[in-house]
């Protein structure tokens, strides 16, 4: 993979997550989660399967609604109307949630036409560019139900990279992929955020693209953060049950 | 069940609030324009043509025998144009078209596609809700004109070919004439376009709510079509009341 040229008129935003609270049923889901993620970093949340990562990820992007707490971008509440039309904000599902209903062109044009940004063909030359970009060049007319899990992934990928997001959040991105679409995916959200300095926020379970890709760590399990840091001063953690969830292997008879 | 309607009349001032993005969303209003046609006219042609048979045998004989055989093309007229064309119709497209839009959205929903228009800042009201109910709104007061002319033509063809009755074309026609003003079609028209608002609105609704996977969507696509059918036939009673 080339060297991507940063551009220089393309900044992150910074997240900040205050005393974050989410009942679903009584079911208390996070209880009091507090994060501070900079600008351009790759911040990897990390736990068991249920600890809460995902309802975390639609917390920042605004999908959810807070019980208690708030979620700051570049210092302005996700529930203000105006985060959204001020900043450029992405998200790649765990699905890919691609519109079934539309080719893989216009999933991927779908922000730039909808909000009227580009001519229609601009709009077909950039998704041609973000298409090839994500090794899917010459499949514009496909079908999302055409498309196997890890090529529906790097359409979502495509999709998010038309918004040019300032921030964007992945989750579970190699989730049942193979290890050499988990690979691309993994490149993927390294290249973009070194192309473009974008804030990276992913969610997995996935160890090895946790200590891959991510400049620091949470390590999140029942609701709560257990830690915070770099990978590495995640990996040396003493708390048992991050000790646990990161040698966890198969033992067999 | 009131949470919910007021649920639904929410959607409803959304939608109508949404309406002056209709020429940028015109495409997907006709797209859905003509699978409305498409999926309904055969239906509402068959449906109406024996509606309209089954009234002139049940009503034709029992004129005859008291010496009123030539009301018959008013009563069907009548019939078809103000209540059963416009109401059976829009039960027929609440089962054929309001099922479709919430089993569409209900699986968007369920499968993360609202989401994600929601975080590239696409509203799904008018993305998806307001072209919908449009286009609804539009076609069910078509089909009900192409309703109420089949039907007409069904019950006529049953007066003139039922040896119990035999009233002639032009004799079922002419009473037609005598008896149906402009006011009782647009009466019906009126119905039909409230209906159809209904199973927009109601229909989209159920699918925007859906949770809980492939059983959830089956949920909504049922709660919508009964929803649908019982507000039909709650406003039907009192449009009537009014528009008498």
């Amino acid at each position: 993979m080339n060297e991507p040229t940063p551009d220089s008129n393309h900044s992150g935003v910074s997240v900040k997550v205050c005393g974050l609270r989410k009942s679903f049923n009584g079911q208390e889901v996070l209880k009091g989660v507090d994060l501070e993620i900079p600008s351009g970093e790759i911040f990897l949340i990390m736990g068991p399967s249920g600890s809460g990562k995902s309802v975390l990820l639609r917390h920042i992007i605004g999908l959810e609604e807070p019980t208690e707490g708030e979620i700051l971008i570049n210092g302005k509440s996700i529930q203000s109307p105006e985060v959204m039309e001020e900043y450029r904000l992405a998200m790649v599902f765990q699905s890919g949630a691609l519109l079934n209903s539309l080719t893989v062109a216009e999933n991927v044009g779908l922000y730039l036409s909808e909000h009227r940004l580009k001519p229609p063909r601009e709009i077909a030359r950039i998704v041609a560019e973000k298409l090839e970009l994500v090794g899917l060049k010459g499949q514009e007319e496909r079908l999302p139900n055409e498309l196997s899990g890890g090529m529906k992934k790097r359409v979502a990928i495509a999709r998010a990279l038309v918004i040019e997001p300032q921030l964007i959040l992945y989750d579970e991105p190699t989730s049942e992929l193979d290890p050499l679409s988990a690979v691309v995916i993994a490149e993927e959200i390294v290249h973009l955020k070194k192309r473009i300095h974008v804030t990276s926020i992913v969610v997995s379970h996935d160890r090895e693209l946790a200590f891959g890709v991510a400049h620091r760590i949470a390590f999140i399990h029942e609701g709560q953060i257990l830690a915070v840091g770099t990978p590495d001063q995640v990996r040396q953690n003493p708390n048992p049950v991050i000790q646990h969830f990161l040698n966890a292997n198969f033992k067999f008879d | 069940m009131f949470q919910n309607l007021g649920e639904m009349m929410l959607l409803f001032s959304r939608t109508v609030r949404s309406l002056p993005l209709l020429w940028r969303h015109r495409q997907k209003v006709f797209d859905q324009f003509f699978e409305i046609g498409n999926a309904s006219l055969l239906m509402v042609c068959i449906l109406s043509f024996f509606i309209g048979g089954v009234i002139s045998l049940l009503t034709g004989p029992v004129l005859v025998e008291r010496g009123l055989a030539s009301a018959v093309g008013g009563l069907v007229g009548l019939s078809m144009c103000k209540e059963l064309g416009p109401v059976m119709m829009s039960i027929l497209i609440a089962g054929r078209i309001g099922s479709a839009m919430a089993a569409e959205i209900g699986s968007m929903r369920v499968y993360q596609e609202i989401d994600a228009l929601r975080t590239m800042n696409i509203n799904p009201i008018h993305y998806l809700v307001m072209p919908r109910v449009v286009a609804v709104a539009v076609a069910l007061p078509l089909l009900v004109i192409f309703s109420v002319l089949v039907g007409w033509g069904g019950g006529a063809l049953v007066a003139a070919t039922n040896p119990k009755i035999s009233v002639s074309f032009q004799s079922f026609l002419v009473n037609l004439k005598e008896i149906v003003t402009f006011g009782d079609v647009a009466n019906g028209l009126f119905k039909s376009f409230i209906f159809a608002l209904v199973i927009g609105v109601v229909s989209c609704h159920q699918g925007l709510q859906t949770i809980g996977g492939p059983r959830g969507i089956g949920r909504s696509v049922t709660k919508a079509v009964v929803n649908c059918i019982v507000l039909i036939v709650i406003l039907d009673y009192f449009l009537t009341r009014l528009l008498l």
